[in-house]
């Protein structure tokens, strides 16, 4: 899938107020920004506690003018249906309801909750929004930190153990629709969110997010170091449609046209992994070719994607 | 029309009557059968509700808490560990201001695992914020979830309904289930004085400050520490509610009367036992025997245990020679709370007065047999031994 949209055709209306408290260089923004401009007025939000609850804003002023319901940390899949048990309670119709949780709170302490909504089949939208760590609280790993990368609890070694793969926990649970997305490519993000809601059943984005404090580089480098993540190959965008994978926007692009970019390009524009030696790097860009020669592969085959 | 049934399928069948919008709810021993019956009552299309069987009980609450905050009326039931597995959300559900109703069908609290009836589970939640009641039969728990709802929704705080796993939750007693034409009369519908709704958004839950602070418009908003004082502000308002609405009912349904507690020949009574629960009712026939052998001996089973009666508790109280408070509950280090309350009640009571000892038993942990034998023991020993140590709780029951 190629951006439908063009940054002249997104609507004007905004959602997210300007002067929200989201740290300088902050790629969350632009990513919540634009996701909110494809859901719309009639959405109600639910957000459990991570960077996203700082950017809304402390009582009683709020960055984000969609009705949101904060709510503990492990429960926000869960809270999500019980919004939509509301509203069908009520007969309301033509409201969408939307989790937005960071990786902690979707891969670690909230993924029993989103789990079994997938499984119940409950008809909302989840966006985990992953800065690979518990930024929020200074930089701690998490499940989907990336293997080798120094954060505030694997402070001299670097996280031992590969990142978690989130989406592909969500598409082995069957749900219709299951799709990445990068804060660099904030068009694509809009499409995604605009075709997610047409699905039935629990649909799952994941935005890889880049985080300067958290990371280790300069605010300005966000979307550089976004698009870098996605250029190395590291980083896939793609959608599961109904059980269907395929590549789409700049990873089908990277997957026709083979120019892989080293990945030692990209852990060089961060602090976190400057532990990380030639051989780990080599290793890496190894799992990283190997899985990609399978994509040069399937394009090859005339497959799409 | 009276029915004999269980002590769950009370409660399901008040949840029935009261309409309840969203149920979520996760199996856990001895509440299963209760929402059981609630998922087949939904299934049935008896109730339109929507009937939701989560993962976790914190789920469960999370569910409803959501439910809550987008207006519809929510219930969920649990026992033991599932409550304690809730304990944030009960917490959040509080602070939040959500009217939600929860059967607690009292189990002992594991470890060691222990399927039979406490009241550790409940207790241990007094100071979430929410109002607790403990019921002694069938009659009561049906007809205290119907006016469970109607108090959550006057005073926006939500509430704990207490009954005894197995000994109520399992046994089966007759009933009168009230028409839903009276019950609809007794409770409207549920308007939420706020809800999540996209014509009027707003961001519940925030990060609150602890000082006060400007909105966007120079107007100032509560910090957290006002918050929560309206959450106990209204708590304490909660037992004028709580009495009117008991009122309310009696008169359109002829059951009940008093929302706080009850008194079995506590007039000239020199000693009072004080109880929760169907514990009360075993405490009677002790009563009934020692009255028969010359002791004057009262019951009190309180109902409303928190937002707590402290002052008509202590008047009620204070006229007797001796209380002796019976518990199926530890603060372990200390007493039974309740204990601790019933003294703290007197304390405040008139300063000059002479105020009755207290002393405090527990029994029954982990569904220990009660023997009417060593209940009579326990309270005839209590009302004719002049008392050595106030401050040692007593054990019945206890094989060590």
């Amino acid at each position: 899938m190629h951006a439908i949209t063009t940054i002249l055709d997104l609507p004007e209306e905004e959602f997210l107020n300007p002067g929200n408290r989201s740290c300088s260089g902050c790629s969350l923004g632009i990513a919540y920004r634009v996701a909110l401009k494809a859901l719309g007025k009639d959405t109600l939000l639910v957000v459990p506690p991570s960077c996203l609850t700082v950017l809304q804003g402390l009582f009683p002023i709020a960055a984000t003018k969609l009705p949101s319901l904060n709510v503990t940390f492990a429960s926000t899949a869960a809270a999500a249906t019980g919004l939509l048990g509301a509203l069908k309670a009520q007969h309301k119709t033509g409201i969408k309801v939307v989790a937005w949780a960071g990786d902690g709170g979707t891969s670690d302490i909230g993924i029993q909750a989103l789990s079994g909504a997938a499984e119940r089949g409950d008809d909302f939208l989840f966006i985990c929004y992953d800065n690979e760590g518990y930024m929020n609280t200074g930089a701690q790993r998490s499940g989907t930190t990336p293997i080798g990368a120094l954060t505030a609890t694997t402070p001299f070694k670097g996280k031992l153990q590969p990142k978690k793969d989130v989406p592909a926990i969500m598409s082995a649970h069957g749900i219709s629709y299951v799709a990445t997305c990068s804060a660099a490519y904030p068009l694509d993000i809009y499409d995604k969110v605009l075709k997610a809601v047409t699905f039935t059943g629990v649909k799952y984005l994941h935005l890889h997010i880049p985080c300067p404090p958290g990371w280790g580089f300069n605010p300005r480098l966000s979307v550089k170091i976004g698009k870098l993540a996605v250029k190395t190959g590291l980083y896939e965008l793609y959608e599961v449609e109904h059980g269907q994978f395929r590549l789409t926007g700049a990873s089908q692009k990277l997957a026709d046209k083979k120019n892989l970019v080293p990945v030692e390009d990209y852990f060089k524009t961060q602090a976190r992994f400057r532990n990380l030696g030639p051989d780990q790097i080599n290793e890496i860009q190894q799992l990283i070719t190997t899985r990609w020669e399978r994509y040069f592969q399937t394009m090859e085959n005339g497959e799409e994607g | 029309m009276h029915i004999i049934e269980s002590g769950n399928v009370a409660a399901a069948l008040g949840v029935k009557l009261s309409r309840a919008q969203v149920i979520a709810a996760y199996p856990i021993t001895p509440q299963t059968p209760l929402t059981e019956k609630l998922s087949e009552i939904v299934e049935a299309g008896e109730l339109d509700a929507q009937y939701i069987p989560v993962e976790s009980e914190h789920s469960a609450l999370a569910v409803c808490i959501a439910a809550s905050s987008a207006g519809a009326r929510a219930f969920t039931a649990t026992s033991a560990n599932g409550l304690l597995y809730m304990h944030e959300q009960i917490h959040w559900a509080a602070g939040a201001r959500l009217p939600i109703v929860m059967c607690v069908v009292n189990r002992g609290v594991g470890a060691p695992w222990t399927v039979w009836n406490d009241h550790q589970d409940s207790i241990s939640q007094r100071d979430t914020g929410w109002i607790q009641i403990y019921v002694n039969d069938h009659q009561q728990i049906i007809d205290t979830v119907i006016k469970s709802f109607r108090l959550a929704e006057e005073v926006m705080i939500p509430i704990m309904v207490c009954y005894d796993g197995y000994l109520l939750s399992h046994t089966y007693m007759p009933f009168d289930v009230p028409e839903q034409d009276r019950v609809d009369a007794f409770l409207p519908p549920y308007k939420a004085p706020y809800a999540l709704d996209p014509e009027n958004p707003a961001n519940l839950n925030t990060v609150t400050l602890p000082d006060i602070r400007f909105d966007a418009q120079g107007r100032l908003a509560h910090g957290y520490m006002e918050i929560r004082y309206l959450l106990q502000e209204d708590m304490r308002k909660a037992l004028d509610a709580a009495s009117s609405i008991e009122r309310q009912f009696f008169e359109m349904f002829g059951r009940g009367g008093d929302a706080f507690f009850e008194l079995y020949c506590c007039e000239d009574a020199d000693y009072i036992a004080v109880s929760m629960g169907s514990l009360s009712y075993h405490l009677r026939d002790v009563a009934d025997l020692l009255r028969a052998s010359g002791i004057r001996v009262g019951v009190m089973s309180v109902h409303l245990y928190r937002p707590f009666p402290a002052s008509m508790i202590a008047q009620a109280l204070v006229h007797a020679r001796r209380i002796i408070v019976f518990e199926k509950a530890l603060s372990y280090g200390y007493e039974g709370a309740l204990c601790s309350d019933i003294k703290s009640a007197l304390f405040h009571h008139g300063h000059n007065q002479a105020r009755p000892e207290v002393l405090g038993h527990v029994l029954g942990l982990g569904g220990r047999e009660i023997r009417t034998e060593d209940l009579h023991e326990a309270l005839k020993h209590s009302c004719t031994t002049p008392v050595a140590h106030p401050d040692e709780i007593g054990w019945i029951g206890l094989k060590i």
